[in-house]
């Protein structure tokens, strides 16, 4: 069981220091991703049901919404499977696990900056959630969906949907900072139901009545449906041909995924501030 | 003189109303083994997370290599390593890659971190299960893990929460060698906590014994032991009335007469001369003895002597109860239990 006292345990002696905010980001990341492969369980919904609802809803839905010429509704639903699919996948509960098993307290210990503990598993987030939407646009450009600007627009509509998973992973991280509660962070998926479906999920603007469009008017869902389905060609949902590049829509997208984040973000940030003050 | 590796001032912890570690006051000099013993629930993780910096202390100050711990933690964790009561690892990662990160976050280069992991791999022999990832581990591995994680970037000094706590004597000794092999190679100052005097007994350089949050002796094993005379005679008994200790305590020669539930202690300088009129006197009194045992003084004297109860409730006093140490150590310490559900407390009133 023991090594013999010989072992010559001496040759080198080391200085620990800090190591640097990047090296640290990078570092809680690298964990963090490595993890992903050896927990299928948590990954492998988020990339099926998207596409599940994504084939259900237009092979349901798509009779009763009369494709025209300038629309065609496995278009506009292309962003609402990405949206699912980007939406609340995070590392949230692996964090709470951390917290709830020591290794959180053993990384405190380590001179580790406090900010990469959370940017680190951030930046892993944001790295699931573009590889999560890969597959969607996939499914999408084999049923026959065309995006404007080729190649760049299916580039724009990933980041684009990646870094709207990214903010929205704040909810979670706040939630798990804050309880290092695992029935608490699981509950946070429930954030995901008005955030989503109070919007233009399955109908355009427009066609949305009453308090519904009242309430998708204020959600940041809708602006951002609006500027991922503008990069698809006949995605728009509202007659008439669109241009290839609608500035405004897009400009609209990103300022609602700035809106939501700095929300989010600080919440996370805070939540964040206390859980490593020392109590 | 040289500073000390640890210095404290009156440290103390309060959870609301109760106070976990009562101010306690310590010097623990560079290369020292310090056994902190003491009971479950005594204090003796909250006094280690306030050290390592996880917990603000109340009140008084802790230096650690010269730095307080609650106005520079981040100079104290450069300069220490810790493993806490529960090996805290991360069962997805293999233990490799556990050391890896570990090295990565001291600010170790590539090259430094290689040698350093196949270095610590040589103390703390894991073989080739440092390739497998750590759920697989028994108990005693990831323990073992846990010390190698600690030692990674070479720490001046090494908190030792309750090392041996569950594991089983094999383990329990491999773990013990390590200790030793650390201090006698490296230097490295050693605060170790623990509830088995066996423990404190074979490794500590100097032993506190902590009760109720308070320091309450402190010594080498040989002079705490010596406190308590030269011999010891255990009587258990059927039923103790105050009659048997007055008896006992008229027996010329004997020094000290503890009683503890169905067990008495006597204390004495020369106990085979003593043991014929002890057993006298326990007849006399009327006493029916179940045993009689003469033997020389353990720890858990000394602390039954301070404290009025055994160390580790009715654990024999030799340490001969090594089989029932892996249930006893599965109980947390209140004190972090307490810890714990002060820092929810918290957070509720933050929420």
């Amino acid at each position: 069981m023991v090594a013999p006292a010989s072992a010559p345990t001496t040759a080198l002696r080391v200085q620990a220091r800090p190591a640097g905010f990047f090296v640290d980001v990078a570092s809680v990341a690298r964990r963090a991703i490595r993890q992903i492969p050896r927990e299928p369980e948590a990954v492998v919904p988020a990339l099926i049901v998207p596409i599940f609802f994504y084939v259900l809803n237009i092979g349901a839905l798509s009779k009763i919404t009369h494709d025209a010429a300038h629309f065609s509704f496995k278009s506009f639903e292309l962003p609402v499977a990405v949206v699912f699919a980007v939406t609340g996948v995070s590392r949230a509960s692996a964090l709470v696990t951390d917290i709830q098993n020591g290794y959180f307290d053993r990384l405190m210990i380590t001179p580790v900056r406090r900010l990469p503990l959370l940017l680190g598993l951030m930046t892993a987030d944001l790295t699931l959630v573009m590889a999560l939407a890969v597959p969607v646009v996939i499914v999408g450009l084999a049923l026959g969906v065309r995006f404007h600007g080729g190649v760049l627009g299916i580039v724009v509509f990933v980041v684009l949907s990646g870094i709207w998973g990214l903010v929205f992973t704040g909810l979670p991280y706040a939630i798990a900072l804050k309880t290092g509660n695992p029935g608490a962070v699981n509950a946070s998926f429930i954030l995901f139901f008005p955030i989503t479906f109070l919007s233009t999920t399955f109908v355009a603007k427009p066609y949305l009545q009453g308090w519904l469009g009242t309430v998708a008017n204020y959600n940041p869902m809708t602006y951002i449906l609006q500027g991922l389905r503008s990069l698809i060609v006949g995605g728009g949902g509202v007659p008439g041909p669109e241009p290839a590049w609608n500035a405004a829509f897009l400009g609209q997208a990103v300022l609602a995924i700035a809106a939501f984040g700095a929300i989010s973000l600080s919440l996370a940030l805070l939540a964040l501030r206390g859980r490593v003050r020392q109590p | 003189m040289t500073e000390p590796a640890i210095a404290t001032e009156d440290i103390a912890r309060q959870f609301g109303d109760f106070w976990a570690v009562a101010g306690v006051d310590l010097e623990i000099a560079p290369g020292e083994i310090y056994g902190f013993l003491g009971p479950n629930g005594a204090g003796k993780s909250t006094l280690v997370r306030m050290l390592c910096t996880l917990l603000r202390p109340s009140r008084g100050r802790g230096l650690v290599a010269g730095h307080d711990v609650a106005l520079e933690p981040e100079r104290v964790r450069l300069q220490i390593g810790v493993a806490l009561q529960d090996a805290a690892l991360d069962d997805r990662q293999t233990g490799r890659e556990l050391l890896d990160l570990q090295g990565r976050l001291y600010g170790l280069r590539r090259d430094e971190r290689s040698v350093r992991v196949a270095q610590v791999l040589r103390l703390v022999d894991i073989g080739t299960a440092i390739d497998r990832q750590i759920k697989t581990y028994s108990g005693g591995m990831k323990r073992r893990l846990d010390l190698a994680a600690a030692l990674i970037h070479d720490p001046d000094i090494l908190f030792l929460d309750e090392p041996t706590t569950g594991l089983d004597p094999e383990s329990r000794a491999a773990v013990w060698e390590e200790v030793r092999s650390l201090n006698e190679q490296h230097g490295t100052t050693i605060f170790l906590t623990t509830q088995y005097l066996e423990e404190a007994d074979e490794l500590a350089d100097r032993v506190g014994i902590i009760s109720r949050g308070r320091l309450v002796a402190e010594g080498t094993p040989e002079e705490l032991k010596r406190t308590v005379g030269t011999d010891v005679i255990v009587a258990r008994v059927e039923s103790l009335t105050d009659e048997t200790l007055r008896a006992l305590r008229a027996v010329p020669g004997v020094e000290q007469v503890v009683a503890s539930h169905d067990e008495v202690t006597v204390h004495a300088d020369n106990g085979a001369t003593v043991m014929s009129p002890v057993a006298i006197a326990l007849h006399s009194a009327g006493t029916t003895v179940v045993s009689l045992t003469l033997r020389t003084p353990t720890l858990d004297d000394v602390f039954l002597q301070l404290t009025g109860s055994h160390l580790q409730g009715d654990a024999s006093a030799d340490g001969s109860d090594r089989a029932d140490h892996g249930t006893q150590g599965e109980d947390a310490e209140a004190g972090t239990d307490t810890s714990r559900s002060a820092q929810t407390a918290a957070e509720g009133a933050r929420a």
